[in-house]
């Protein structure tokens, strides 16, 4: 479903201070499965996810989604592929402040335009499934570190994603939060959702619902793709 | 057409809400901007009612007003010029007129002594203007002391103040009868300061004009409209003057304006990126900041215009009246009639509203342009 091919993410290219952040990665990822991204902080891994998510360009390498190359895809076509096919979940959930947990889920869906109800409606039901309902009026930063991550799961499923992308979703969280967040992952694989998680974290790493774990170093796969 | 407009309510109570979450920041700039706007339409609006209120009192000023000139100096004229003016063809009256500026150290001022065509006064009475009433402190019955041309002075009693309608022109008037005026100048009988024409057909005035001068090549005409255009510029000038001021303060909110647009906070970047990351176009987020810009400019329009309106026609003008209204001592008392000009709204909304709201949208243009992941890591 989503196929990378020698993958190459160079920051500042040219430049004394040019990083390589993804160098040559191939890889494929089969819809409704969970796979995790492991590595060292500075791996490559965050990058890596945000190529595939389609939220940045790679330097050169080719990615395609169902079928679809979005590599040299314009602006518009690529935020389109973003908002129909990916759900992003960030590290510290990065919803945005002063807005109420409810707004922070609808955001996703407001450049589609359609009517509010039905839209608060789905909003407030996501929140119930996470067990955040109670929460819906809450603005975001009065909001718990695994409160903020089940918004952060809501409001990537807002527009009913394939692919849920989600950058250390545990960094913050403590075990057992943890363990809940990995048993919410796993509803979605079962909803028939393709889950891709970077993390370094082994409950990750470990959750019996993985079904694949990449591991990373200095922007290359180390195991087979 | 529906999904259009819901999708524009969506982002306008996404600006709104964002607006109160940096309550702080966009108050201050709301407050900045309105007074910039409300001082620059004060002016606008009051040298606008200026210029209607002199229009409207000139309304009544003679046709024509020929003086006669001596080696480019004003002169007195004889009253053999205006049996000759009353010759001209077209002509329907003329008539010789009585006026002159007087000094008066008392109150330090000018005043302006006119024979009127029919003064209603007795010989040794006078009409005194509302300013020279205040400088004075005259009231009916008072006495006015003038110092005449030969040295002594001229006792007047106050018949009457001059209503205070007509102040505009007349704060500074002293109505005398013919005898006492050519007493205080000194001016012999058969003599006058000018003489006014009435035309038979108001077009003509220029043929006229012309006419005079032919037949008198001393004279000098000068119409009704050529005391207007006076008037237009001298408070075109001092409105001009004020807003060269008021410059000043329009560029340091510009700079205000600027700093505000172009330095988007680490915060406002990483929301963009949020934003874009979880599906947003660039359209939307410009979209969202247009409003934004808009919002903030159109209210601080809407209430500077307010602002101004109130201060001009409510307030009378208290803050830049002295500036605009004239530096004499007897200021003219004068409560401006409501009245604003469609063109100096749309003038004044070009030069506050558009720049601003075009400022606002550079930055975030940059910032909404970039990857989402280039913006979130900045």
């Amino acid at each position: 479903m989503i196929e990378l091919r020698d993958v190459r993410k160079v920051y500042g290219e040219g430049r004394p201070d040019e990083v390589v952040a993804v160098d040559g990665v191939t890889l494929s990822i089969a819809p409704r499965t969970v796979t995790v991204l492991r590595g060292p902080s500075g791996s490559g891994k965050t990058t890596l996810l945000t190529l595939l998510g389609a939220m940045a360009r790679p330097t050169s390498g080719r990615i395609v989604v169902e079928g679809r190359e979005i590599t040299s895809l314009p602006e518009r076509f690529l935020t389109e592929v973003r908002r129909s096919t990916f759900g992003f979940v960030f590290q510290q959930g990065n919803l945005v402040r002063g807005v109420t947990t409810l707004e922070n889920v609808m955001l996703p869906a407001y450049p589609l335009g359609e009517p509010r109800a039905g839209l608060l409606r789905r909003a407030q039901a996501l929140l119930d499934e996470l067990d955040l309902g109670h929460r819906a009026r809450a603005r975001a930063e009065w909001l718990s570190g695994g409160e903020a991550q089940r918004a952060a799961i809501a409001r990537a499923l807002v527009n009913s994603p394939k692919v849920v992308v989600a950058d250390e979703p545990t960094a913050h969280l403590d075990t057992a939060l943890s363990r809940d967040l990995m048993a919410v992952l796993g509803r979605l694989k079962a909803q028939g959702r393709t889950v891709i998680v970077a993390s370094h974290d082994p409950i990750v790493c470990e959750a019996p619902v993985v079904d694949r774990v990449v591991a990373m170093r200095d922007g290359r796969l180390e195991g087979a793709a | 057409m529906r999904t259009f407009l819901e999708r524009q309510r969506y982002l306008l109570d996404y600006t709104l809400s964002s607006l109160a979450r940096r309550k702080g920041k966009n108050l201050s700039l709301l407050a900045v901007y309105t007074l910039v706007v409300a001082a620059l339409a004060s002016v606008l609006f009051y040298t606008q009612a200026l210029r209607r209120e002199a229009r409207l009192v000139l309304r009544g000023a003679p046709e024509l007003v020929v003086q006669r000139l001596a080696a480019g100096r004003h002169d007195l004229l004889p009253d053999r010029w205006v049996g000759a003016l009353a010759g001209i063809r077209g002509v329907a009256d003329a008539r010789g007129r009585l006026w002159g500026y007087g000094w008066d150290p008392i109150s330090r001022a000018n005043y302006t002594v006119l024979v009127p065509e029919a003064f209603w006064g007795a010989r040794g009475e006078a009409v005194v203007g509302h300013g020279v009433a205040r400088a004075r402190g005259l009231a009916a019955g008072d006495r006015l002391l003038l110092r005449a041309a030969d040295g002594g002075y001229l006792s007047l009693a106050v018949r009457e103040i001059v209503p205070e309608e007509s102040e505009l022109v007349a704060a500074d008037l002293v109505l005398v009868g013919e005898e006492d005026f050519r007493g205080l100048f000194g001016i012999p009988p058969g003599l006058f300061t000018d003489a006014v024409l009435a035309v038979r057909n108001e077009r003509e005035v220029d043929t006229i004009a012309a006419k005079v001068t032919r037949l008198l090549p001393d004279a000098r005409a000068i119409g009704r409209s050529e005391i207007l255009r006076t008037y237009d510029s001298v408070f075109g000038w001092r409105s001009g003057l004020v807003v060269v001021v008021l410059l000043g303060a329009v560029l340091a909110f510009g700079i205000v304006a600027w700093d505000k647009a172009s330095g988007l906070s680490a915060e406002e970047r990483r929301e963009i990126g949020i934003l874009k990351a979880i599906g947003w176009e660039t359209s939307d987020v410009l979209a969202m900041k247009a409003w934004e810009g808009a919002a903030i400019s159109l209210a601080a329009f809407a209430l500077g215009v307010l602002l101004a309106f109130g201060h001009v026609f409510l307030g009378d003008m208290a803050l830049l009246a002295p500036v605009l209204r004239g530096w004499s001592t007897l200021q003219a008392r004068f409560r401006p009639v409501p009245f604003v000009e469609a063109w100096e709204l749309a003038a004044l909304f070009l030069l506050t509203v558009v720049p601003y709201t075009a400022a606002t949208l550079v930055p975030s243009w940059r910032a909404a342009t970039a990857d989402p992941d280039a913006v979130m890591r900045s």
